[in-house]
Formats: C-alpha cells, sequence, structure tokens
C-alpha cells in the first residue's frame, strides 16, 4: 500500500495501539457496557482528553518487568542460601516485616482486584490500559513480598499466616477496611482514595520508611524488592496525579466531589498510616528518621507544594490538615505504648525502648515525648523489671471509621483523650476525632455495616469470648511464640542462639539483643 | 577433591506459611504455591459494594457456578508473576524479531495490493476482538474469587492486549507506520456487514454478568474457534496466495493458543467435575453460546476459507469438549 502520509509520533502511535483498539458499541448500550461509570456524579465530557501516563505496549511491559524480576529473584536466591537473615541489625527488627505482611501485602492485593475492576469498567480505553497495568503491577507486588518474607517465616514467629490474620486480627481491621471501604465504592472515589491519596499523597510515607528501615537494618531481601517495584510506584503516581487532573478538567461540577474524597481520603491514610509511624520510632533497631521529620518532609512539604499546585482547579488541602500536622507529636508514642499493653493479642512483639532509645526520642521529639511518655515507658520498666510486665486485659472502644482504638488525643491537649459519639437510626456511635466523625455523617449507611472486632468477639463471632481463645483459635496467633514480650521470646532466644550469646531468659537484662 | 564451605547455619523452624502447609504438609512450597494460596480476603468484609449491594466483596455467589474451594483450579503451567513475564519476554523477543525481520525487507508491502486488503479487512480488525478479549478477562479477574483464578484472568487480559498490539502493528507495516491502514480496517469492524455478527457477539460478552459464564464464553468457546480458524486455517489460505510471511508475524497467537489452551481445559475439567449441578450449568451455556459463536465467524470463514473450513473447526471443538465429559453437539458452519 503506497501512503504519502507522514509517519506516527510515538504518542499517536501509542493511540493507536491502544484506545483506537475501542469502538463506539451498537449492539449494546454503552451505559450497559460500561454500568458503574455514572452513579457517583463524575461527570466525563471527553475521555479523548485522558492523556495516558505512561506509554509502554505490552511488549515493553514484558521485557522490562521480566528483566527486574531476574535480577530480584536472584537476589532471593542468593539472601537465602547465605542465611541473609542472619545480617539483620537485630531481631527486633523482623516485628516491622510481621506488620508489613500482615498489614500491607493483602492490601496490594484488594488493589489489584480493584485496578481489575475499574480497569474493565471505564469508558475510555487509555484509562482503562492504564488501570489494568497497575493491577497485575500490584499482584507482582503482593507475590514479590511473600516470596521476599518467606525466608524470614522460615526463621522467626508471626509471618506464618498471613492472610488468615489480615482477615481476622482486631489492628489488621484498619488496613482491611480502608481497603474495603475504597473497593467497595465507585471506580472515580475508588481512583482518588488509592491513586491519588494514598499513592500520590501519601505512599512517600510508608514506602521510604519501610525499603529505607530494611536497608538501614540489613534486610537486604525486602530493599531489593522495594527497590524493584520503585519503577511501578512511578507509574502508579503518576496515574494518580493524573486521575485527578483529569476528573477536576472534565467539569467544574466535579470539583465538590473530589474534594470531600480528598478530605476523607487524606484522614483515613494519615489514621492508617499511624501504624507506619510507631514503626519508625520504635520498632526498627536502627533508625532512619523520626515520624515527625518524615511527615514534615513528605507531607508537609511534598504534599504543601501539591496542593498549592491544585488551588488553580479550586481544591483546597485535606479538611482536617491541621490537626494531623499537630498530630506529628504525639501518634507514634500513643500507638506503640497501645500495642505494648495489648501484646498478647498481636502477632508481633512489644518492647520498652532501650535508654539509648529513649534519649533519641527525647531529642526527636523535645516538646513532648521527656514531658508525657518517658514517664509511662519507665514506669512500665519498672515494673517489667519486678516480673510484673503490665498486659491490658480489657478490649479497647474501637473508632467506627478508621477501627483504631480511641487513643489519640486532643489535637490541642495531649491529656485529653478525644472522643466523639453520634446517635444514627437510634444507635450511638464512637469516633477517635472529627475526621473520622464526619467521614460517617457522610455515609451512614456505609460505616454502620463495619466489621467492629472487639464488637464481634462480645458478641460470640470470633471462636470464644476470652482474649486467649480468640487469640488462638480464631487469629492462628501461636500463644508464647507469636505474640507478648519480646524479651525472652523465642525469637529473642533464637537470635541470641544464632549470635552465639547464652540465651536469656525472660526479665534478663536486655543489653545482649 | 572437593571442598567444604563453612556456614554458620541455625535449621529453620517451618519450611512454609501455615495455609500452605495446611494443604500441602510442612515441606519446602514452590513459589507457584506459596504466591496463589489463600492470598485473597475471604471474610470479614466491612461494607457492600456501592456497585453492586447484592454482593459482598469477593463474593463466590457472583457466579452461578458453586466450588468447595476455588483455589482447585490452579495453573498446568505454574504461572505466578515472575514467571509469567519471563515467559513472554522470551516470546516477545522471538516476535519482535520476526517483526523486524519483516520490516527490514519491506515482506508486506512487497505483497500485491488485493493480498494487503485482504489483510486489512480479514485479519487486523481482530485487535477489536483481542480488547473484548481483554476487558473480559479483567472483568473476571476483578470478580472471581481466589487467587489461583484471579491470576489466571489478568495475565490472559493482559496477553490480549499484547496480541491486540501486534495485529495493529500489522497493519503499521503495511502503511509504512501512518496509521492509515488501522483507520482503514477499522471501518471494515464498524461496517462491513461481514464482521457485524462477530462485533456483537463480542459486545454482548461484555454485558454478561456471571464471571464464570464470561470466561466460558471467552477462553473456551470464541477462543476454540477463533483461533484454530484464523491462525490455521486462515493462515494457511493466505500462504496460498503467497502470504505465508505474515506467519511469522502471528505466531505468537498459536503458540499463546496451545498454551493457554491447557489451562483453560484444565479449569474447565475441574469445575465440572466438581458437581453435577455445575456440569449441567457448563452444559447449558456451551449449548447457548456455541451455536451462536459459530454463525458469528460464518461469515468471516466464508469470505475467506470456506464455510468447511469451520466445520472442521467445530469438530475439533466438539472433540475437545467431548475429552471433557461434555455431550457435544453436531454443528455444521
Amino acid at each position: 500500500m503506497a501512503t504519502k502520509n507522514k509517519k506516527l509520533s510515538l504518542k499517536d502511535k501509542y493511540q493507536y495501539l491502544t484506545r483506537d483498539m475501542a469502538w463506539e458499541p451498537s449492539y449494546q448500550k454503552k451505559e450497559d457496557i460500561f454500568p458503574y461509570e455514572r452513579f457517583e456524579g463524575i461527570k466525563i465530557t471527553d475521555w479523548d482528553k485522558w492523556e495516558d501516563p505512561f506509554r509502554l505496549t505490552m511488549d515493553a511491559y514484558w521485557k522490562y518487568q521480566a528483566e527486574k524480576e531476574k535480577k530480584l529473584y536472584a537476589i532471593f536466591d542468593a539472601f537465602a542460601q547465605n542465611n541473609g537473615h542472619q545480617n539483620i541489625s537485630d531481631a527486633r527488627y523482623v516485628n516491622a516485616l510481621k506488620l508489613f505482611l500482615t498489614g500491607v501485602s493483602p492490601l496490594e492485593y484488594g488493589a489489584f482486584q480493584g485496578y481489575a475492576k475499574v480497569g474493565r469498567h471505564f469508558s475510555g480505553a487509555g484509562a482503562r490500559v492504564a488501570c489494568q497495568m497497575q493491577s497485575i503491577d500490584e499482584l507482582r507486588h503482593v507475590q514479590t513480598q511473600i516470596h521476599a518474607m518467606s525466608h524470614y517465616n522460615k526463621h522467626f514467629n508471626g509471618l506464618h499466616d498471613f492472610a488468615h490474620m489480615h482477615d481476622r486480627v482486631w489492628f489488621l481491621s484498619v488496613p482491611k477496611s480502608f481497603f474495603d471501604d475504597a473497593r467497595s465504592a465507585g471506580p472515580f472515589e475508588f481512583l482518588t482514595a488509592i491513586s491519588f491519596s494514598f499513592e500520590y499523597v501519601l505512599t512517600n510515607l510508608l514506602f521510604v520508611p519501610f525499603m529505607s528501615g530494611a536497608a538501614y537494618n540489613g534486610d537486604m531481601a525486602t530493599v531489593t524488592f522495594g527497590f524493584s517495584a520503585q519503577s511501578d510506584e512511578a507509574r502508579h503516581m503518576t496515574l494518580g496525579l493524573e486521575v485527578i487532573k483529569f476528573m477536576l478538567e472534565q467539569h467544574e461540577d466535579n470539583v465538590p466531589i473530589v474534594q470531600h474524597w480528598i478530605d476523607k481520603w487524606f484522614w483515613r491514610g494519615y489514621r492508617l498510616l499511624s501504624l507506619v509511624s510507631m514503626m519508625m520510632d520504635y520498632m526498627l533497631p536502627n533508625k532512619v528518621m523520626s515520624w515527625k521529620d518524615a511527615w514534615e518532609v513528605y507531607y508537609e512539604q511534598n504534599g504543601g507544594a501539591l496542593f498549592k499546585d491544585l488551588e488553580r482547579y479550586g481544591i483546597r488541602p485535606p479538611k482536617y490538615q491541621d490537626e494531623a500536622n499537630k498530630g506529628k507529636h504525639h501518634i507514634s508514642h500513643q500507638l506503640w505504648s497501645t500495642f505494648y499493653q495489648y501484646s498478647q493479642a498481636t502477632n508481633f512483639h512489644t518492647w520498652i525502648p532501650s535508654e539509648a532509645e529513649m534519649n533519641w526520642l527525647s531529642e526527636q521529639y523535645p516538646d513532648t515525648f521527656d514531658k508525657y511518655y518517658r514517664p509511662r515507658f519507665e514506669h512500665w520498666q519498672k515494673q517489667q523489671e519486678q516480673g510484673e510486665r503490665f498486659y491490658n486485659n480489657t478490649l479497647p472502644q474501637l473508632c467506627q471509621v478508621c477501627q483504631v482504638p480511641t487513643l489519640f488525643t486532643e489535637p490541642d491537649d495531649p491529656t485529653q483523650l478525644s472522643h466523639r459519639s453520634l446517635v444514627h437510626d437510634g444507635e450511638r456511635y464512637h469516633f477517635c476525632s472529627d475526621g473520622c466523625c464526619d467521614i460517617f455523617k457522610h455515609e451512614p449507611e456505609k460505616y454502620i455495616q463495619a466489621w467492629l472486632p472487639v464488637h464481634q468477639i462480645y458478641q460470640g463471632n470470633c471462636e470464644g469470648a476470652d482474649v486467649a481463645t480468640v487469640v488462638a483459635k480464631y487469629y492462628h496467633i501461636n500463644i508464647g511464640q507469636d505474640n507478648f514480650e519480646y524479651l525472652g521470646s523465642p525469637d529473642h532466644r533464637r537470635w541470641q542462639a544464632i549470635k552465639g550469646n547464652k540465651p536469656l531468659g525472660a526479665g534478663d537484662s536486655k543489653d545482649a539483643a | 577433591m572437593s571442598i567444604e564451605i563453612k556456614t554458620h547455619a541455625v535449621e529453620p523452624i517451618r519450611h512454609t506459611y501455615s495455609n500452605i502447609q495446611r494443604r500441602f504438609g510442612d515441606k519446602p512450597a514452590s513459589r507457584y504455591q506459596e504466591a496463589s494460596y489463600d492470598i485473597e480476603a475471604t471474610t470479614n468484609f466491612h461494607y457492600r459494594p456501592l456497585w453492586d449491594p447484592q454482593h459482598g466483596l469477593n463474593d463466590p455467589s457472583r457466579s452461578a457456578v458453586r466450588m468447595a474451594d476455588w483455589h482447585a483450579v490452579t495453573d498446568p503451567r505454574q504461572f505466578y508473576y515472575g514467571a509469567y513475564v519471563q515467559n513472554r519476554a522470551k516470546m516477545q523477543e522471538a516476535t519482535e524479531y520476526n517483526f523486524s525481520f519483516c520490516d527490514k525487507r519491506g515482506l508486506l508491502t512487497r505483497l500485491p495490493d488485493a493480498v494487503q486488503e485482504n489483510l486489512l479487512r480479514l485479519l487486523v480488525p481482530l485487535r477489536h476482538v483481542e480488547l473484548g478479549a481483554n476487558m473480559n478477562n479483567s472483568s473476571v479477574a476483578g470478580d472471581c474469587v481466589a487467587g489461583t483464578m484471579t491470576q489466571l484472568h489478568i495475565y490472559q487480559a493482559m496477553d490480549r492486549l499484547g496480541m491486540g498490539q501486534y495485529l495493529s502493528r500489522i497493519a503499521l507495516l503495511i502503511d509504512g507506520g501512518t496509521g492509515e491502514a488501522l483507520d482503514r480496517s477499522k471501518t471494515y469492524w464498524l461496517d462491513d456487514a461481514l464482521w457485524q455478527p462477530l462485533r456483537q457477539l463480542v459486545e454482548d460478552s461484555l454485558v454478561i454478568k456471571d464471571w464464570f459464564e464470561l470466561t466460558l464464553v471467552q477462553n473456551l468457546i470464541i477462543d476454540g474457534h477463533l483461533y484454530p480458524l484464523m491462525y490455521q486455517h486462515f493462515d494457511q489460505w493466505l500462504a496460498e496466495q503467497g502470504a505465508e510471511d505474515v506467519s511469522m508475524l502471528t505466531e505468537f497467537m498459536r503458540d499463546w493458543f496451545s498454551e493457554s489452551s491447557r489451562w483453560v481445559d484444565a479449569m474447565v475439567k475441574t469445575v465440572r467435575a466438581e458437581s453435577e449441578a455445575n456440569a449441567e450449568q457448563l452444559q447449558a451455556w456451551i449449548e447457548v453460546w456455541q451455536p451462536r459463536v459459530i454463525a458469528a465467524l460464518a461469515p468471516l470463514a466464508e469470505a475467506s476459507v470456506g464455510a468447511p473450513a469451520l466445520t472442521e473447526v467445530a469438530a475439533q471443538f466438539a472433540a475437545r469438549l467431548k475429552k471433557q465429559g461434555f455431550a457435544a453437539q453436531e454443528i455444521v458452519a
């Protein structure tokens, strides 16, 4: 076929290789093929205005991803063969991995299915393909994380039944409810929640601490996974920003809807990430940076610049941003205190920070740590030294929305517990903050459905009414192995053996750790 | 002489995750096993989907077919993400070589105009069928349950996108990379009477609600007829017109079809064997859809390889079904 036309640019060629394969249907109605596109009220006037955030055809995708996988698995193999788990800073570090595998990896799977769903249901083919690529990437992430941690599971406790625990254990309902919330929303809210709020605005607060934490603590398998996932994440972040700009540019009526979603998902994400704050400040033996510093860099500075950029669309910063900024001085300490008390009901160990660690916390948190938190830890330490390690045997009040126990304090008064409640349909509901209470008010029909672990235990739906039965039978937490104090735990004793030190008994000095 | 490298190692306390132990015992597990089984949430979902309040998230009742455990469906290729992309990267490398071989020597532009037109009219529009298959498989991946099942379908979805892109590149080879041939080819898909029954079938598949019915229609019945017809019989027909080089550009599809038929057959066989009710349901779906697929492909066959080729394809498909225990229908195209 002789032709005098100009060759396509790369951009146009990519259009031909994706959205041009689509067509306007004539045998079935478009609304029947894409039934979920309109019910959130988002108005899309022209899908052709969608800019593909990354122009990868499948042949290139297979090629690049295969190269990355080859390198990644070579390192996993070498790590296992060389007993890489013996080179970490300290066995306490593995508790961060327990949090990651039970709390984060199952979310990657939820993201995979969520993106497969929206990757089918947008009528714009360009957006569909971008979502599908993220979908298969998320499957990659859950699988490579399972493989990266498989070796640790062979040598340490608490990782062994991660998916079972994710569905059941009380504190894991925090991440689980977050993703269930996004997946049960419409397609545009799902993307605002996950692509924008989570992947774009907050992801650095999750991944940088975890992966740098791995690097600082000698965990080659996880740090390599992190590096390898980074180029996928860069694509996902680009998608997150494109999605939000696209919605805002398509129609001005979209702005208030999107603004509400940004407010909601910022607050939900902030509450979810409080788990990361305690990992950074308390669980990493070699510390990367404090939660407060991370929040300042990754949210206040980066997020500040982002929301400045979005101002021209009529978007303002998230509603409860100021409260979150105030919380940076407190949340890690409040959360670790809580987990310290409830260690009998988790799949990881907790401990009192060493003197050196407490001094580091004093430096990082000059206005709050010595004043509000050090005395509490010193008190518990004294008790522990007298053989009376403190465990709290009551069940905590959970927030109806974020599902974190109502453990946080008022934004302006760290001595006052923050608690809100309201009556809906004759029933009283409890919240940890104005942020969560607002979210409930907007969609009460959704949040009254929440599966609240404490209520479920009291109602007898968790195979027992006492903590020990629920923990062992329902959670599959091996009592005495996976849970309780770190000092003297099987992980601790095993680590001592690996390092050639004499095993310690419970209550012994922790210097040898 | 052998050298013993001394390592200080403490014996592992377990060989694999508890869920894998419960299924296979405490022994070293394969990467496929650890990456596929029980990774999907199964219980205690918090909210019902706004987009489908009759069902929960990960709700197996979205299909009429029932399995005690959907993990019974496994991938005979043992593909998890890493194994999948590495396999496809190899296939892609061979295909890339073939495309550049054809491009360098102008093998397609040398073909007579009539043959080029046949490619644009009869072969390249299949890119749209691939996009439909891509959407259908993404839909199944989003709705179905169990990691072994979901991952099969997302790989399948991405494969279909890739093959649609390879078909598009055949037109780009013909028009010298201007897109003109692709535009022409698309008008056949939209307006030419011979494509309309198939286009209608694809659009009808896009509104199937039951995800197992959808995978059955797309991956077993449509593909089971379309691939042998277009990539074997039609390929032969092209060769007879001196266009045997096109074979190099569709080799991926032939390799892909014989490979992916293995998991499709394994899936259908497992689900059928689970219960009499499943067997009946599958049989009923096949009886509805197979005649429609044959009818949709008939004009395409008549315009190229002839109706007897389609009858032969239908007979081969019937034999494939029979092996799995279905009552095969007599279908003459």
